[in-house]
């Protein structure tokens, strides 16, 4: 092989400016890290296995926490009112008592108030037909209101509701009810009852079904008195001011509480969530995901910063600030995080669609795809923290002693 | 001594001591090292094993700083700088060759000259060109692809020797760049660096064991036991010495 050294090596000619390539090229410092992360191929395989399981898990954990914030939620949500007139110490929204029955016409007379309807929960006796019992709850609202319950109707009608000792169940719910087709009759509290209609995806977040009927029949059936209910759904004229109104309605009804309908949502939620411990347990769960990820991120981050370590001891001799190291390490962590996040996220996705009609509510939302992103790239960079310790140390001068 | 016409003192240390470790372990390495490097000239550095060359190698890159003495380097006083600015000195200012040619591995020839490139802001078709020059100079032309295990220790060095290049340095460093090479590759090498140092706007200053290599050098300065020992011009320059066939 011909060495070229017949002509001086000088600058211009080594440096001459004549286009040659004229096309686009990766920056060095993007080529240098994607090409140190795909070098040892089994090393980047076990850092996107940890990512990837760390996104998933935390996804199905963010996404439980969603599902139970949203089923907690859901019957409320689905009744929407400006207050809610809830006995006093109510906890959440299934731990039911009966208000004292006079509290819809004193919510009538306040001025400001444009309705206010009867909304029954109670816990109740469900008998199966072929025998057995289970505890229900039962949710009665007034069938002529554009808020009656329940939604989501996917066979009979809520007009059904309307005659006397029908219920609508979920479909989910028909092997804890023992019934499954309407026209069928099972018995609630010692009465029969007729199944009038049918909805898909009413799930509680606790193991009791909802059964739904209507205002006169829930009084009837769980032995409340004529005007009694365990709730009064508020609804206030258009320009009415919200705090006169609210304080007007605690004056006239010292035994009950009055709360919006975000603060009846986070109290209930509040309740199930936090003051029994289920939602500590997958916020712990999503946790201990990112601590998982973080660890098998650093480990591997840093295992291939000693590998490479002379060549960024060279780069440094050579003239690289720390900032630039610092920069392949970060980019070396993104692009980990970022393929990592791909992969999870698909599977999360396709375990969240695989739970859509069992008993486990997964949600995803952009949001949390969004915030999962987030804090997926956030963790493979705190991460890099201990790599990049490593390589801000490396004194340039080992290059002369190899 | 005299140096060629037009050559002008490209790096100059004064006094340099240089100790390591801490007392009462500290050994003094560099005992007061008195230095000029001259453009247009390539000197050799020799001397035994643990008589400083390295360690003077080092702070002449601006990658050790002297305990006591004064460098400059291309007109830039280097006392006091930070490690930064150190850095950006051999950055802007010196070009290295490595005995080990510490190429990245995963990276092929054009895109370690590159790399050097994209170190001194230079990026894109620009640096790509200007690489494909340097590998073209050094005779790799044809290798501009080739990555690093695929290629002979020679042509690692050239690839070196271009990413040293391509900066425009006004100072190459080369530590023992024939002693990974066999006799051949060795003295090509040498060649290449000597002609590197025919440029008029560059000083090039090998350490080197290999006392084959003489024949290229213009001057050469024996170092033993941190002390310049003889700084000598050989009466044969080794442009007229025969390069040994490939």
């Amino acid at each position: 092989m011909e060495l070229a050294v017949n002509a001086p090596v000088g600058v211009k000619s080594a440096l001459s400016k004549r286009a040659r390539s004229g096309k686009r090229t990766m920056p060095m410092v993007v080529k240098l890290a994607y090409r140190n992360l795909f070098h040892d191929r089994l090393s980047f395989f076990v850092t996107v296995v940890g990512i990837v399981f760390s996104v998933v898990l935390v996804a199905v954990q963010s996404g439980i926490y969603l599902g139970s914030e949203k089923k907690i939620a859901a019957i409320i949500d689905a009744a929407p009112a400006d207050f809610w007139i809830v006995p006093l110490g109510t906890k959440s929204y299934d731990d039911p008592s009966f208000l004292s029955g006079r509290e819809r016409h004193m919510a009538l007379s306040t001025p400001g108030v444009e309705n206010s309807e009867d909304m029954v929960v109670s816990f109740a006796r469900w008998r199966k037909p072929e025998g057995g019992t289970n505890t229900v709850l039962l949710i009665g609202t007034a069938g002529d209101s554009p808020k009656a319950l329940p939604w989501n109707i996917i066979e009979g009608s809520r007009k059904a509701l309307e005659a006397p000792a029908t219920v609508a169940i979920d479909q989910s719910y028909f092997p804890d009810l023992g019934v499954n087709k309407l026209g069928q009759h099972a018995e609630l509290n010692g009465a029969s009852v007729e199944l009038a209609a049918i909805t898909k995806r009413i799930r509680s977040f606790t193991t009791l079904p909802f059964v739904f009927t209507s205002i006169e029949e829930a009084r009837r059936l769980s032995g409340a008195e004529q005007n009694q209910a365990t709730y009064q759904r508020v609804t206030l004229l258009p320009n009415a001011d919200i705090e006169s109104v609210r304080a007007e309605l605690e004056r006239r009804l010292p035994d009950t509480e009055v709360l919006t309908q975000d603060e009846f949502r986070k109290r209930s939620q509040g309740y199930w969530l936090f003051q029994t411990g289920a939602g500590a347990a997958l916020i712990a769960g999503a946790l201990l995901g990112l601590i998982v990820g973080i660890v098998i991120v650093a480990q591997t981050l840093y295992s291939s910063t000693k590998d490479h370590i002379n060549e960024f001891a060279t780069l440094r001799a050579l003239g690289a600030g720390a900032g630039y190291i610092v920069k392949v390490i970060l980019l070396q962590a993104v692009l980990s995080g970022f393929i990592g996040y791909v992969l999870g996220m698909a599977l999360a996705l396709l375990a969240i669609q695989a739970a859509q009609d069992t008993k486990l509510t997964v949600i995803m939302t952009p949001q949390l795809a969004g915030s999962l992103f987030a804090v997926t790239i956030g963790m493979c960079i705190f991460a890099a923290i201990s790599a990049i310790i490593k390589v801000v140390r490396i004194d340039p001068a080992v290059v002369f002693s190899r | 001594m005299t140096h060629p016409a037009n050559s002008k003192v490209i790096v100059e240390a004064e006094g340099i001591v240089k100790v390591l470790g801490t007392a009462p372990n500290e050994v003094k390495v560099l005992k007061g090292i008195d230095l000029q490097l001259h453009t247009g000239e390539l000197t050799l550095l020799m001397g035994p094993s643990g008589s400083g060359k390295t360690t003077l190698l080092s702070i002449l890159g601006c990658i050790l700083s002297p305990t006591q003495g004064k460098l400059t380097i291309s007109g830039f006083y280097t006392q006091n700088m930070s490690k930064e600015q150190l850095a950006n000195l051999r950055r802007k200012h010196v070009g290295f060759v490595f005995q080990s040619y510490n190429l990245v591995p995963t990276l092929s020839a054009v895109e370690n000259v590159m790399l050097a490139l994209d170190l001194r802001d230079l990026s894109g078709p620009d640096a790509y060109d200007n690489a494909v020059d340097a590998l073209e100079a050094v005779g790799l032309g044809h290798r501009i692809k080739a990555m690093p295990s695929k290629m002979s220790g020679g042509e690692k060095q050239r690839v070196s020797i271009a990413r040293a290049l391509a900066g425009s340095p006004s100072v190459i460093l080369a530590d023992e760049p024939t002693a990974a090479l066999d006799a051949k590759n060795g003295m090509a090498v040498m060649e290449l660096l000597a002609n590197v140092a025919k440029d008029t706007r560059r000083a090039v200053l090998a350490v080197t064991h290999d006392h084959r290599t003489l024949q290229f050098a213009d001057r050469i300065i024996t170092i033993d036991d941190g002390r310049i020992a003889a700084s000598e011009r050989p009466k044969i320059s080794g442009r007229a010495v025969e390069v040994p066939a490939h």
